[in-house]
């Protein structure tokens, strides 16, 4: 049986099929146990070469694509903007053009620009892996949020989710909204409205004003970071104020209908979208999804390095 | 110079109303004769039989990038651009390096047209010095070296009171006031149109109401001042609904749209494709009927291509940081064959009108019309001839086209300005 490939680049949810988002999920569940083990390292991609660029800072997405790569035993090399040509003004072309002169095999690209990383994969051979680019998509964020959502409710399909925050700056948001349509969840936003995209209803959510409607609605919630200079461009008027319209506090969370589970992207503001007592409460997954993180990276880079999904087990071997 | 006659075309002139199979004496730089077996002793006569032959085309807004990115483009290459492109005529926007806010900037831009000898170019003079929409710039000296009209294009007009200023003060020399609409507060980083597709590519969107804002209050000012208010590049369905009801009720506004916001959504910047990253950008399907129905009644009285050369890197980049705009000489008949008069949209004199006579009515220009004793400004063009857009082919200095590959109807055979052929295929 033949299983539905990656194509050669992994730069969105958009256009991948619900197979092959299934595809990345089941061939995630075998690595996850790698990184249980005592000795976390497998000899899967062992003579791969792998250029971590990111042009913006990271300290999750980055750490966890570089704890991926290394148990898959690839050689890696972080370039940051700063301290590096980048920060002499080269153009990401030429960047890229002089990584792949050194005969690398994939990129993994953070950018600010949306469609960086398209532009990247249109202009290089080598294998490119989007980590953030923009608004645009997060794709491996949907993957590990997808997964987290899977191991606790068993499944995705039906699930009612609402993305809740600043959706209209949100990657994040906007790869969880492809993946879990695809998947045949039901999608809710909630945010203030001058913080959701014009048009966002089109692609098939609900919106909801209040916070307190979409917990009354929701299984999962899935809490966006509020970024400070939201306030700053007129976006809203405070943190302060955000945090009593919009906060996810545990008053609120006690009047939902049922256990409702509580995802985050990272990094949390406490106290602004979310409260610490919901943070570190029992309803919250937040730490799993960082686990689950390093996993669903694995499983994308030995996709795009060719793997076979239904070999997954095996390729893990022993360890080294 | 020998007496030209252009036999057996279907010349087309809205001036006089005329569509049919003529002859066309040219003599000393001047049409000297209109009509069947025109002729002159020791004329060179050209066989145009199944062309189509009209007044020169005018463009009234392009940019030439000189002085300050002669890179880009300059001056002649741009009049190239322009003689290849079927245009005996274009009127070149005042946003270069310095800005043309002045007489002596101006006379430069007459003096190398001049010495190119290629189409006519027709400088626009800075509304403001600089162009930044402080002080108003010596209209009248500008007027004096050759300026047709006064525009900050590129920006706005922000301040109320310097609009109102420059439609009362521009009245004393009979020269329209064109304003690129857009409301810079609503900008905010914007580099598509705000709609579903920059909701899925993550774009910052640039919304409609950011250019009807403007529209709205341009039509008040020319309302208020009696003065003449020429809209450029115009490419939402309200700003047509703003401009109608403004003629209606006898406002002095004069409009244009470009080929490719009668061409293109927004859709055309899938894939992050910079070439079809401009200002204004690209609208929806209902904005694209909408800027046809007015050029079909008229609302939009011009054609204009809004030709805005970059380098190549600075489109080969990340969208949000690619420079607007798209060069557009080289494809404007070509687009306006195909989209408009094939589209169904326009009969074929009709399409001439808006890039010959009205343009000339529009900006006071000299031509736009084949009568006796005007300037023997002409382009001759084969309606029947199918071509793909090369852009390597371009006489411009710079290919930033979304029409690559594009097949289209409609190629320019000859480029005819003051009775000298300027391009001929």
């Amino acid at each position: 049986m033949s299983a539905p490939a990656l194509a050669k680049d992994l730069l969105g949810i958009e256009h991948l099929s619900a197979e092959q988002i299934r595809l990345v999920l089941d061939t995630a569940e075998p690595f996850k146990e790698v990184s249980e083990r005592a000795i976390k390292k497998v000899p899967t991609l062992r003579g791969k070469t792998i250029v971590n660029l990111f042009y913006e800072s990271s300290t999750r997405t980055r750490t966890s694509f570089e704890f991926a790569e290394k148990r898959l035993s690839a050689d890696t090399v972080n370039i940051a903007a700063s301290g590096s040509s980048i920060e002499k003004g080269e153009n990401l072309v030429d960047t890229a053009r002089n990584l792949e002169a050194m005969r690398i095999d994939m990129v993994v690209i953070r950018h600010p620009a949306s469609g960086a990383a398209e532009f990247l994969a249109k202009r290089i051979r080598s294998n490119v892996i989007n980590a953030g680019d923009g608004m645009h998509e997060h794709p491996t964020q949907a993957f590990l949020d997808l997964l987290t959502i899977r191991d606790r409710l068993g499944k995705i399909e039906g699930a009612k989710v609402c993305i809740c925050g600043d959706i209209l700056h949100s990657r994040v948001a906007r790869s969880n909204i492809w993946g879990l349509l695809k998947l045949g969840a039901e999608v809710a936003v909630c945010g203030p409205r001058s913080l959701l995209p014009r048009g966002i209803e089109s692609l098939g959510v609900r919106v909801f004003r209040r916070i307190d409607e979409a917990i009354q609605w929701a299984d999962v919630l899935n809490v966006l970071r509020l970024q400070l200079e939201r306030m700053q461009a007129g976006f809203i008027p405070s943190l302060r104020e955000y945090n009593r319209v919009f906060g996810v506090t545990v008053e609120r969370l006690a009047r939902a209908p049922r256990k409702t589970l509580i995802l985050h992207p990272g990094p949390m503001n406490r106290g602004v979208e979310i409260d610490s007592l919901v943070a570190d409460g029992p309803q919250s997954v937040i730490l799993d999804q960082v686990t689950n993180g390093v996993a669903v990276r694995m499983a994308v880079l030995y996709l795009l390095a060719g793997g076979n999904p239904e070999r997954a087990e095996a390729a893990k071997g022993g360890a080294e | 110079m020998k007496p030209i006659v252009l036999r057996g075309a279907r010349v087309i002139d809205p001036s006089q109303s005329h569509d049919g199979v003529t002859d066309v004496l040219i003599e000393d730089g001047k049409i000297a004769a209109f009509g069947r077996g025109a002729t002159r002793d020791g004329a060179e006569v050209i066989d145009v039989s199944g062309k189509v032959v009209t007044p020169g085309l005018i463009d009234i807004h392009v940019h030439l990038r000189e002085p300050g990115r002669e890179d880009v483009e300059t001056v002649a290459t741009g009049a190239r651009a322009a003689a290849a492109g079927g245009f005996t005529a274009v009127c070149a926007m005042p946003n270069t390096d310095p800005v043309t806010d002045n007489q002596a900037a101006v006379g430069f831009i007459v003096k190398q047209a001049e010495a190119a000898g290629a189409s006519r170019v027709y400088p626009i003079g800075a509304i403001s010095l600089g162009s930044k929409g402080q002080q108003l710039a010596e209209f009248g000296e500008m007027v004096g070296a050759g300026a047709v009209a006064v525009s900050d294009d590129g920006k706005p007009v922000v301040s109320s009171h310097l609009m109102r200023t420059a439609l009362e003060y521009a009245q004393t020399f009979g020269i329209p006031v064109a304003d690129h609409c857009e409301d810079p507060t609503l900008f905010h980083g914007g580099c598509m149109h705000e709609g579903v597709v920059s909701a899925r590519m993550g774009l910052r969107g640039i919304p409609s109401a950011s250019e009807e804002i403007m529209v709205a209050r341009d039509l008040l000012l020319a309302e208020l001042t009696g003065g003449h208010i020429h809209l450029c590049h115009m490419s939402t369905r309200g700003s047509v609904e703003l401009i109608r009801r403004a003629k209606e009720r006898g406002v002095r506004v004069t409009a244009e749209a470009t080929p490719h916001h009668f061409t293109l959504t927004d859709s055309a910047c899938l894939g992050y494709n910079t070439n079809a990253k401009m200002n204004p950008p690209l609208r929806e399907d209902p904005d694209v009927a909408a800027i046809r129905a007015a050029i079909k009644d008229g609302t939009i009285d011009v054609i204009a291509s809004d030709h805005a050369p970059h380098h190549y890197d600075a489109k080969e980049r990340e969208f949000d940081d690619a420079p607007f705009g798209i060069v557009g000489l080289e494809t404007a008949l070509g687009l306006g064959l195909t989209e408009l008069v094939r589209g169904g949209v326009l009969t074929l004199p009709e399409l001439v009108r808006r890039m010959t006579t009205e343009p000339a009515r529009v900006f006071g220009l000299p031509g736009g019309t084949l009568k006796p004793g005007s300037p023997a400004d002409v382009s001759v063009f084969d309606p029947e001839v199918r071509w793909s857009v090369d852009a390597g082919a371009f006489q411009s200095k710079s290919r930033n086209t979304p029409f690559a590959g594009r097949e289209l109807w409609g190629r320019v055979e000859r480029t005819i300005v003051g009775g000298k052929s300027v391009y001929a295929r």
